[in-house]
């Protein structure tokens, strides 16, 4: 099939569109502001916490992230539950609600093609995800600045932005899932169940599952079940998301996965890597992240473009 | 004179088929002209295929084989192109509740490209001519679905199109709506040369503004033409005059009727009056032979054939024969 027509006509139309339907709905309002209400609350507990016991910190607002109470979790725990969870409540329905409406027929008997319309889609939620989550940054970069009493150094800043992206990507995963299961049922309520439960296998089951498949295969304690623990574990995404999360924010981290002794010979313990070593560390973290991204827009672009109406 | 009258076409379907999915035809060997300016009335029970092949003709639907041109494109190679001169109503649509009759329809207009003012300035035309304007600003959570049907009319009309295809158009629409939205397909036809295709179930309605209708069945055309041409070909060129008399005394009318050449056919209604059943327009005949039998002659009507006599007697025709 050929186009003779501009690819792109109409798209952005859909975004802005879309874009103001995720930041005005109330499902959006009620998850931002449960993010920045745990936000708030994790960096109470961080700041005390530190005022009390480091008083030296080298990355403190890096610290900002990680730090935690009993019993209150740190920003990272938080975030890797919530914005899988935002990404999800934006998805699920994005699709299949335009069917149900029968408002899809009406949109696309306008010039615009079918894929525009997806694509639209994915990047007003991208937009909107930007928008909560930068909100979220400026509280934490708030934060460090009233604790320290100056702004925080560029390494710092360059890792918490670095962060910042990982995070979208982890968020947009999870978008482009659900939006994936809300092409393919027409049921709204399918749609987000489905994409629940896979959300509850790859973050609470699959360590459970990849140490049990390794261990079938390789052997109890062999070097080969350890490999393959790490390689399965990072199918999932929270796997990607928590190992370039700690490369970012603990820039003592040196290794990922099996750590083997000739790695760390010479190394000194605990001498932090500068930012362009932790990004390469991560490199193959983010690349996955992206490749995912990518095949998950195009799953949903060949399912959608089949459809029948 | 081939070109010519392939030019004067604003839509031809040529061979057209869609087999669904799961293996339904829905659509088979399908042929179809529209003309500039003609509105065409596409007929047939549920399921025959109508609304499949409106789908076809934007590109909403793959076809499996045959060929579609519309206004000189290919929906399927240029899709963007043919969408902005046609507009669609489909059968079941709907708007995002949430948003105002207004919104929608902008949001709709702006994939066409216009400027905030000319958006506003259709919108605001269409809707006034759809008695929609002081409703504009409410949700269309609110709207009644006869409302909702012509909001859909104003977004047709907001897209000026070369060619309207309205699948259903007056479904739900109360009788004072229907007689304002036959008006506006006539006024549109009219004064912009608009083409339409229109796919219903109200044969009164079609055969009131309809240049020819097509009736579909088993997902093909076999029969297309203007209702005469369809009464022709189905009644064989036979009409029913319906003649008055008045006291008639000893003299026998059906008798008398009965001898008149091109007569096939006599029935009595009531005291009176008579069914007569012709060949050819032959009132001139009837009336001479009256008068020559000193009948007084009140009234004699042609009685053309309805498109419901004629849907009847060709679906009655396809059952039996099937
Ligand atoms: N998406 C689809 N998948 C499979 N079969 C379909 C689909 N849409 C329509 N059909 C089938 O195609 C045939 C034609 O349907 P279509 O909707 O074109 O009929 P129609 O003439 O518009 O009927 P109606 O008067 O009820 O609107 C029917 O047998 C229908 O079951
Ligand atoms: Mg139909």
């Amino acid at each position: 099939m050929r186009r003779n027509d501009f690819a792109l006509r109409g798209l952005r139309v859909v975004t802005v569109k879309e874009l103001q339907d995720f930041t005005g709905s109330a499902r959006m309002v009620i998850l931002t502001a449960l993010i920045l209400i745990t936000a708030a609350s994790s960096l109470y507990t961080a700041t005390n916490t530190m005022k009390t016991v480091v008083s030296e910190d080298e990355f403190l607002l890096l610290s900002l992230f990680t730090l935690s109470r009993n019993p209150v979790p740190s920003l990272l725990s938080f975030l890797s539950f919530l914005v899988p969870l935002t990404g999800i409540a934006m998805g699920f329905d994005v699709v299949n609600s335009e069917f149900q409406n029968r408002t899809l027929k009406r949109v696309l008997s306008q010039p615009i093609h079918r894929d525009v319309l997806l694509f639209g889609k994915a990047v007003g939620a991208l937009g909107a995800m930007t928008v909560v989550l930068l909100a979220l940054w400026m509280l934490v970069i708030g934060s460090a600045m009233l604790v320290l009493g100056l702004p925080p150094s560029t390494e710092q800043v360059a890792r918490a932005l670095a962060f910042y992206g990982v995070t979208l990507a982890f968020g947009m995963f999870w978008f482009l899932v659900a939006m994936f299961f809300s092409v393919v049922f027409r049921q709204q309520a399918t749609s987000a169940l489905v994409s629940l439960g896979l959300w509850l296998l790859l973050t609470v089951f699959w360590s459970m599952i990849a140490q049990v498949v390794a261990t079938a295969v390789g052997g109890v304690g062999s070097f080969q079940a350890a490999r393959l623990e790490v390689l399965l574990s990072r199918i999932s995404p929270n796997t990607l998301f928590a190992e370039s999360a700690l490369a970012l924010l603990s820039p003592s981290t040196r290794t990922l996965g099996v750590v083997m002794f000739t790695q760390l010979e010479g190394a000194l313990m605990g001498s932090p890597l500068p930012f362009g070593q932790s990004l390469l560390l991560i490199w193959p973290q983010l690349s996955a992240l992206v490749a995912l991204l990518v095949l998950l827009f195009t799953a949903s672009y060949v399912v959608f473009q089949r459809q029948e109406l | 004179m081939a070109t010519e009258r392939q030019s004067a076409n604003v839509v031809t379907l040529r061979n057209l088929s869609k087999i669904y999915g799961n293996n339904t035809v829905a659509v088979d060997s399908l042929s179809l002209e529209l003309r500039k300016g003609e509105v065409f009335g596409i007929l047939g029970p549920n399921g025959a295929g109508k609304t499949t092949t409106i789908r076809m003709m934007l590109g909403l639907t793959e076809p499996t084989s045959g060929s579609i041109d519309i206004l000189g494109m290919d929906p399927l190679r240029t899709p963007l192109e043919v969408k902005r001169n046609v507009a669609y109503m489909p059968d079941d649509m709907g708007f995002y509740e949430d948003m105002s009759g207004y919104e929608n329809l902008d949001y709709t207009a702006r994939f066409l490209g216009l400027g905030y003012d000319e958006r506003r300035s259709r919108i605001l035309a269409a809707v006034s001519r759809m008695r929609l304007e002081h409703r504009l600003s409410d949700r269309v959570r609110t709207y009644s679905h006869g409302m909702k049907r012509r909001l859909a009319l104003a977004e047709v009309l907001v897209k000026r199109p070369a060619i309207a295809i309205l699948d259903e158009p007056t479904q739900g629409l109360d009788p004072h709506s229907t007689a304002e939205f036959l008006t506006l397909i006539r006024s549109l036809k009219k004064e912009e040369g608009m083409s339409v295709i229109l796919a219903s179930h109200h044969l009164d309605e079609v055969q009131s503004i309809c240049d020819r209708v097509g009736l579909f069945h088993a997902g093909r055309m076999d029969l297309s033409g203007t209702v005469d041409e369809l009464a022709t070909r189905l009644f064989g060129g036979k009409m029913e005059v319906v003649v008055e008399v008045g006291e008639t005394g000893n003299r026998d009318v059906a008798k008398i009727l009965g001898t008149i050449g091109g007569v096939s056919h006599i029935l009595q209604e009531k005291e009176g009056v008579y069914r007569v059943t012709v060949d050819s327009d032959i009132r001139p005949g009837i009336a001479s032979a009256l008068v020559d039998s000193d009948v007084a002659l009140y009234s004699m009507d042609v009685h053309r054939h309805t498109l419901d006599a004629v849907y009847q007697a060709y679906y009655k025709e396809v059952h039996d024969a099937a």
